[in-house]
């Protein structure tokens, strides 16, 4: 766990980048509150709010007496949020840094292209 | 629903001049079902805000209320409770299997399965002597008793003495993992806060017998930042600002700042300074450490 930041944000994120990348499917059960805290050695009570708070997204949503599951349609909802925020998350601090080195963006376009290939 | 309720407490040993305020007008609640943390250096109170609580010691003033009543010599406060202590004394000849065959007496929700099977995890000796119990065999016993009694109020007092890193990260393994199948209020008492600061939803510190902090864990991560950069940055940063502490090396300084928002963070990126998380630890060793007139400070808490 990061220091910088609360746990339950941290546990949060780490469903959204499971989704995201399919290991866990939409319409698939997720690990249930006390798996996931025993897992990561964190307090339940955290673990809760981090899944709750993903809850009030409608990323996931709660069978009674079953568990958490991942929500029709939420993969392509969360990468619609990341790619809003890909630019302010990635593109800022780059540019940041290609300007402090002296790297104009048309240079830096092609070191892109080129890393790509 | 508050398990713990304490008003003004101040509990003070000895008399005039060496005299020492153990604990001075805390107050503070716990909740019900909760992992508090109550955290402070070596002699910083909270041995005696324990005994406090569980009816071992005697306040000079203020109130106690544990499970809604006061816990001195109180069978329906004391038989929900279990204290498990640094040093806890034993008859002279009993034998491990002695403890765990008395303890159903002490403790009605008693789980004797699963206190063998804590035996046999933490390798304990069940025929030997406590005596002869190395510190950390005499530590199991505790942890092992503390975790089986399934009290609805337990206490650890610094419970890791002498474990190896092994049995300490079993013990936190098996408190994450039973109290979540039977939760209850625990509280745990500890100095080694990076190992444990994880398990904990609510954080008390303590420093010369006061409550410096009293907040859930998750607020207070993150909520103290380290800005590290030149010197003339920094102080030009930091001016008006509430710095718990300050370091410098040559021409380069360090700040933990408390309560930076993100507008705050991104001038101190502008400014050219670094950003660094600051651990629970380390928050807690900024807001504890030795300040100016701390340890003088000591014998000037008491009463009027």
């Amino acid at each position: 766990m990061d220091d910088s930041r609360p746990i339950y944000l941290q546990i949060a994120e780490q469903l959204e980048d499971d989704i995201v990348e399919g290991r866990l499917p939409e319409e698939s059960q997720i690990p249930s509150t006390n798996e996931l805290a025993a897992f990561l050695r964190i307090n339940p009570a955290t673990a809760g709010k981090g899944v709750g708070l993903l809850v009030d997204q409608g990323i996931l949503y709660k069978k009674r007496g079953i568990g958490m599951f991942v929500a029709d349609g939420a993969r392509a909802r969360l990468v619609a949020q990341r790619r809003e925020r890909f630019r302010e998350q990635y593109l800022a601090p780059l540019l940041a840094e290609a300007q402090k080195l002296g790297i104009a963006p048309a240079q830096l376009a092609a070191m892109i292209q080129e890393t790509a290939r | 629903m508050s398990v713990i309720r304490v008003q003004n407490l101040s509990k003070r040993y000895g008399r005039s001049s060496g005299a020492v305020q153990a604990v001075a007008e805390a107050s503070f609640t716990l909740d019900e079902n909760r992992i508090h943390g109550l955290l402070g250096r070596n002699g910083a109170g909270k041995t005696t805000l324990m005994q406090l609580l569980t009816g071992q010691e005697f306040a000079d003033h203020g109130t106690i209320e544990i499970f809604g009543e006061n816990p001195v010599e109180n069978a329906r406060v004391l038989d929900r409770v279990c204290f498990i202590k640094e040093s806890q004394r034993y008859p002279d000849d009993f034998r491990v299997h002695h403890v765990l065959s008395t303890a159903p007496r002490f403790f009605a929700d008693w789980d004797a399965d699963f206190a063998d099977e804590l035996v046999e995890r933490f390798r304990v000796p069940v025929k030997r002597r406590m005596k002869k119990l190395s510190r950390g065999q005499l530590s199991a016993v505790g942890v092992i008793v503390g975790l089986a009694s399934r009290a609805p109020l337990t206490f650890f007092d610094e419970p890791y003495l002498g474990l190896d890193a092994v049995a300490r990260q079993l013990f936190y393994d098996v408190l994450l993992a039973d109290y979540s199948e039977h939760p209850r209020t625990v509280v745990l008492s500890t100095h080694l806060i990076d190992e444990v600061s994880n398990l904990l939803e609510h954080v008390l510190v303590i420093d010369e017998g006061r409550i410096v902090i009293d907040a859930d864990a998750d607020e207070l991560r993150g909520s103290a930042i380290d800005v590290v950069g030149t010197r003339t940055t920094v102080e030009a940063f930091t001016a008006g600002r509430e710095v718990l502490h300050r370091a410098h090396l040559g021409s380069l300084a360090t700040a933990t700042i408390a309560g930076l928002d993100e507008a705050g963070r991104a001038e101190a990126r502008a400014a050219g300074l670094e950003l660094e998380p600051v651990s629970l630890q380390q928050l807690v060793v900024r807001t504890t450490g030795d300040t100016p007139g701390g340890p003088a400070d000591r014998t000037n808490g008491g009463r009027a």
